[in-house]
This record gives structure tokens, sequence and C-alpha cells, in this order.
């Protein structure tokens, strides 16, 4: 390992070491690859208050052994606050974000191929006057395509240590330690420009590049040969089509298996523990409620961790921005980006992944966009319902052949329903309330690179801690209310029948309001019960009409015939089309919008969607079908 | 290489080849120019000068996306992504001969 000198411009005077530090850099630097190297799993994540901005806090021993907080602001190019988060990462840096102090000093990290670019935000944020560590990031890379630069006299000129690190190698980390345990004198620049439009400032940088000796890194040859392929016009989009199935099988085929044997596990040791138990309404708390809460919440687990590494390893190796390009060309006639794609692909598979899925797109206008139609994607937990309701009122005739028949055209059909109202939906936001005429597709093309083992497993423990805390919480709550609704009244401390409940009461409550949809209270109870997952409709439907609908789906089928029109089983399956019928989503939605502004907007809207196409389904097919 | 100035010939855009200022979004891919001024909302010029495509500097028409659009640029080590929108607002001068690619 070679050793990177660490320039520092005048003598230090010691002081006291910092407490909180900064760390700002533009995307791409490899920012955050630097802070899990220094921070490694001691880090939390936390949103800055009324804004969807998200930040790492970790903890680092300076060379004394004292504990600093280094806090990871988002990925930045300027200090113009132009954008969320600029002007988030301005008022930390200036000390006016509400529940934090200012941050005693700086490290900006820039990436060392890319110097003249990102030598402006040093600029401006040394300008800011913390004490500032400048690291130049990617030295390797740097070193590897025949780049250099004087150190010492980059140092000079800004007035601040600057060192050479690579955060993939380690190489030069001691720079961080040494600069938090010796506080440096203020800066005193040579010529800082301290205001002035970005053009004069990149002006400065690159006379600062200049003066240091600065060469420009030659472009990684192998990134031009896979661009080549990638980007080409023919093998582009197959490549770009394999990459999509793969992603797509990988959650569908791998990660839901892997949640239904969780959930069997869960609901075997569930039952194994209740037989321990003494019967009662404790019992039933603890099985029914907080064992199956527990579930409902882990069960997303797998799928989540599968994608995020599946992205994750898209992300790291450069390869999504390519797809974002392939994408785009499509994406652009319903007034998205390419970079919505994955996400919106994956939420055939489960909403509450692909929401999650959203942070890689920059535009916080497309993002919302985004979350806000993925759930009218045809999800796996949409099918246990579409295949019964379709199973028990439409007799399978074959339409072409032995491979297509009636019910696959349902099924069909149902899927193009979803995907065409999320498009119309997109459309209507994105000329309405979403309106970017400010965020064109503009997308920074990374060189192509080996994902990192060690960063793809922190970010899998980072995303899996997110979700269990901060989305985990809400769905454990809303299931033991929903317990609990079932649960209650109590008769001589025995839960009651489910038609004696208070979820039947809700069924019976909301039955004038459903009526006109062709549902009846049991609809109803079903309605409520689903909020806990799609298919938990079926269950209830179920116990209400005493089939174990497990086992005897064919009665339940029945059943649900004496209980629906076929009008009404049509309305059923637009309104479960449409509506946002799983908490899941919608506490997924609260936690990577940071607020109930949006679930609420979104549940509000797709509800009425739902309510008025399934109004519409049942008296146009009431108009038909007799 | 020759393959691309056959895709070029066979569907490159029909235009004028000699003329000496014109924009980003008619550049044929592999040519060069120098960039000039960005007719662009204030966020948008910004963003793109923050990502290094600053007026003065030399800009590459790197490759085109299957589509065509969007298109990748380079300037100096930073390769951008844009679509025509964005790019047939931006004015360029022409530098020397038309080079398919390096």
């Amino acid at each position: 390992m070679t050793c990177h000198p660490v320039a520092r411009p005048q003598d230090e005077v010691p002081d006291t070491s910092y407490r909180t530090v900064a760390v700002v850099g533009p995307p791409n630097s490899g920012k955050t690859t630097l802070f899990n190297r220094l921070t490694g799993l001691r880090q939390k994540v936390g949103n800055f208050p009324g804004v969807t901005v998200e930040h790492h806090t970790g903890y680092i021993r300076d060379s004394e052994g004292e504990e600093v907080a280094l806090i990871d602001l988002p990925g930045i190019y300027s200090l113009t606050a132009k954008s969320e988060d600029e002007k988030v990462a301005i008022d930390v840096l200036q000390g006016n974000m509400p529940g934090m102090s200012r941050p005693d000093a700086v490290i900006v990290v820039l990436n060392s191929t890319n110097l003249h670019s990102h030598l402006v935000l040093a600029g401006r944020v040394i300008a800011l006057g913390l004490p500032t560590l400048v690291l130049l990031n990617m030295a390797d890379e740097l070193h590897k395509q025949d780049g250099g630069v004087d150190v010492l006299s980059l140092a000079r000129q800004l007035g601040t240590p600057v060192a050479l690190v690579s955060a993939t190698t380690g190489a030069g980390l001691e720079a961080v330690t040494n600069f938090l345990s010796a506080s440096s004198p203020l800066p005193e620049p040579m010529e800082l420009p301290v205001v002035g439009s970005t053009r004069s400032v990149r002006e400065w940088a690159v006379r600062v590049g200049e003066n240091a000796n600065y060469r420009r890194p030659a472009t990684p040859i192998w990134t031009s040969r896979l661009d080549n392929v990638f980007l080409n016009r023919t093998w582009g989009p197959v490549i770009f089509a394999v990459v999509v199935i793969a992603v797509f099988q990988t959650i569908f085929a791998v990660g839901q298996p892997l949640s239904n044997l969780l959930q069997k596990f869960l609901d075997v040791t569930g039952a194994r523990i209740g037989t321990v138990l003494p019967e009662g309404m404790f019992r039933s708390l603890l099985i029914n409620g907080v064992w199956k809460g527990t579930g409902s919440v882990l069960v997303f687990l797998p799928q989540i961790l599968l994608l995020f590494l599946v992205i994750g390893i898209l992300e790291d190796s450069g390869y999504l921005a390519r797809a974002a390009v392939i994408a785009d060309r499509t994406m652009s006639r319903v007034g998205l980006n390419g970079k919505s794609f994955i996400p919106l692909l994956s939420a055939y598979a489960c909403a509450v992944p692909a929401i999650m899925a959203t942070r890689t797109i920059e535009s916080k206008r497309d993002r919302i966009a985004t979350i806000l139609i993925a759930p009218f994607m045809t999800c796996s937990a949409r099918l246990p319902v579409y295949t019964m309701v379709i199973a028990a009122f439409l007799p399978n005739r074959p339409l072409l052949g032995p491979f297509l028949g009636t019910r696959a055209v349902a099924m069909l059909s149902l899927y193009l329903l979803g995907f065409l109202m999320a498009v119309m939906t997109a459309r209507l936001l994105k000329s309405t309330v979403l309106k970017s005429k400010d965020a064109p597709f503009i997308l920074e093309m990374p060189p192509y690179r080996w994902p990192k083992f060690s960063a793809l497993m922190l970010r899998l423990v980072d995303r899996g801690k997110a979700f269990l805390y901060r989305a985990g919480t809400v769905i454990m709550l809303v299931s033991l209310l929903l317990w609990a609704a079932t649960n209650f009244p109590m008769h001589n401390g025995q839960p009651p029948a489910i038609q004696d409940s208070v979820v039947a009461s809700l069924g019976h409550a909301i039955e004038p309001v459903i009526r006109p949809l062709g549902f009846d209270w049991k609809i109803g109870v079903g309605l409520v019960t689903s909020l806990a997952a799609r298919e938990v409709i079926i269950a209830t439907l179920g116990t209400l009409n005493g089939i174990d609908a497990e086992s005897h789906s064919f009665d339940l089928q029945n059943a649900l015939r004496h209980e629906l029109t076929i009008p009404g089983a049509i309305a059923l399956l637009v309104f479960f089309a449409f509506a946002m019928q799983c908490m899941s989503t919608i506490a997924v939605v609260r936690r990577e919008t940071n607020g109930w502004k949006w679930p609420a907007i979104q549940f509000a809207y797709m509800t009425i969607v739902a309510y008025v196409s399934a109004f519409a389904a049942y008296n146009i097919a009431g108009h038909f079908i007799h | 290489m020759e393959l691309k100035m056959i895709f070029n010939f066979i569907f490159g855009r029909k235009q004028p080849r000699n003329h000496h200022a014109g924009k980003l979004a008619d550049l044929r891919v592999g040519e060069r120019a120098i960039l000039e001024e960005f007719e662009l909302d204030h966020p948008i010029a910004e963003h793109l000068m923050n990502l290094g495509f600053v007026p003065g500097l030399e800009v590459t028409v790197e490759r085109s996306g299957p589509g065509g659009d969007p298109r990748v640029y380079r300037v100096e080590g930073t390769e951008v992504a844009m679509r025509r929108e964005v790019s047939r607002h931006i004015h360029v001068s022409l530098v020397g001969a038309p080079a398919f690619g390096d």
C-alpha cells in the first residue's frame, strides 16, 4: 500500500478535537463508500425534519481514541440551494438545521479523476469557514490511468489539509483520523471564490488544478468498450431485457418462495408456541396479534434484501445508468424518465421493495410520481384474490388452443388494467402537481467498476434496518389494531365469533357505502381485514362462511357465488386492481417520503379511483349480464 | 469504427456539414464542438455546469442510445446522457473536421 502524503499548509495549533464532522461530496465521488469504510456498521439513519432527505450518522474514533460523530450529507454538486439536497447541506453546514448543531468541521470528498468539476464544491464549502479536510478519492484509479496531482500545492492554494485517498482500498485514510484529533487553524485561502457564478468558480477550479499540475487520467478503456456493447443499437436492448427479466425473476421466483417459506416457518413456530401457552386472550394476543404482526413485517425482508442486492450490483457496477438511458425513450412517453423503470418493474412482485428502490431516482418529483403509481402494478398479493374470484365465476374455455383460456385472458386483462391506470396516473401527475420542467433527463454516466461485496452488504443491512424500524412499527401497529378488531368485544373472556366482532360491525357500517358496488357486509369485512395484506380477504371470507379457505377452496368458490353476482365479482376485481389495500405499502410510503402527506393523498386517490371504477364496472356489467 | 460511419451515413440526419455554429443536438456521433451558450432555465444550466459542462470547453458526442435519444456526451472526463429536449438548447461552435470516435 502506498503512503499518500498529507499536506498541511500551516503549523497546526492543537485545540480541542472535533465532536461532529459533516461529510459532503458530489454524487459519484465515492463519498458513501468512504463513509462506510470509516464508520462500518456503527451508523444510524435519520430524516431531516420536513424533507425527504435522509442522512446517516456514523461514529469513528480519532487518533486519540475520542469518539467523533460523522454526518453523511446528501451527494451534492454545489451549494446554490437549487435542490432540496443542497438546501439541507447548506442548512447543516451553516448551523440552521433545526435539532442539529453546526458541525465542528467538514470533510469534502472529491473524485480525483474528475478534479476540475469537483473542486467547485470544495471551493464553495471551504468558503463557509469551517475547518475543512479535502479528500481526493479514487487515488488508485487516478494513478492507474496515468493521472496525478501535487497535493502540497493544492493544500497551499486551498488553505486546507488535502489528502489523496482510496475508499475502496483504504489507502491514505489515516489522514481522516489525524484531521479529527488535531484541529487545524481556520482556512486562510489564497483566493477563494466566496461568491460568483458557477462558471467563474469553475474557472477558479481549473486554475487551482493547473497550478497543482493536475493531470487528468485517461478515460478507462473498459468503460468505452463495455458501452459499445451495452448501449449498442441491437445488443443494448437485448442485454437490457435479459437484465430486467433476471431482476424480475429474482424477486418473483426466488424472493417470493423465500417469503412463503418464512411465513410457513413463522406460522408453524407460532402454532408451536401456542400449544405451550394457556388458552385465553393472552395467547391470542401473542400468537394472532404480536406474532402474526411480526410475521407480516418479516415476510417482506427476503424480497427487499434480494431487490437491493440486485439493484446494488447494477448501481455500483455502473450499469443502472446505462439501463436508464435505454429505458428512457419508452418511459418519456409516460412523462417519467428511465430511472423509474426498474422500481416500477419490481412493483409487479411487491410494491414495498419497489417503493424503497425509488431512491435511485435523483429527481424528487419523478421519485414521488414513481412511488405514487407503483402500487397500481399487479403485485403478487393480488394474484390469490384474482385467481379465486375468476375461478369462481368464469368457466375456463380455451380461446387460442390449449395455451390461452378465458381465465388467463381475464387475468391478463387485470394486469393490463393496473398498468393502464398507472400510466394515466403518471400522465395526470406529471402534467399537474408534479410537473417538472426543471428536471429533464440529464444523467452522469459513471465508469464501470466491480461492485464491492462489503459495500453491497452494508447497504442491505441499512435498508433492512430502515424497513424494520421505520415501516415495521406501523405495520405492527395496524396488525395489532386488526387483531383487536377481530377479538373484541369479548364474551366471558372468550373472543367473539367473527360475525359479532368489531370488524364485523365495521363491515356492516361500510355496507351502505359498498352496496352500490354489489358488495355485502361480508365483503366489507374482507375489505377491512385485507388491509393487512390483500390475500387475507380469502381467509376472512372463509371464516365468515365457516369454510377453511386453504383446504376447501372449491367450497369457498361456491359460497362466493352466493355472496356476489357476476357484476359484483367484476366490481370486486376492479376494486382490488386499483385500491391501495395494503398497510405495508402505506407504511413504506410514509417512511420513504418522511411524512403522512403523500401516503394520505395516495390512499385517498387510489380508493376513490377504485370505488368509482368498481361502481362503473358493476353498473355497466349489470346492464349486459342479468 | 467503419460500422459507426455506415450507421451515421444511413441514419444520420441530412444537413449542411460545414457550418460553424449550431446546436449540440445537431452534431453527429463522434463530432466535437466547443460549448457556447445554454438556452436553458437557470437550474438546468447550473446542473450541467456542475457536471462539468461549462461554456468554453470541448464537448464530444460519445454515442447515441439505442433509439437515438438520449445521447451520451463527454466533456473532459465526464460523460453525461441527455435528451434531445436539452441538447437542442445548447449552442456550440464547431472545431475542425468531424472525427468519428477515437
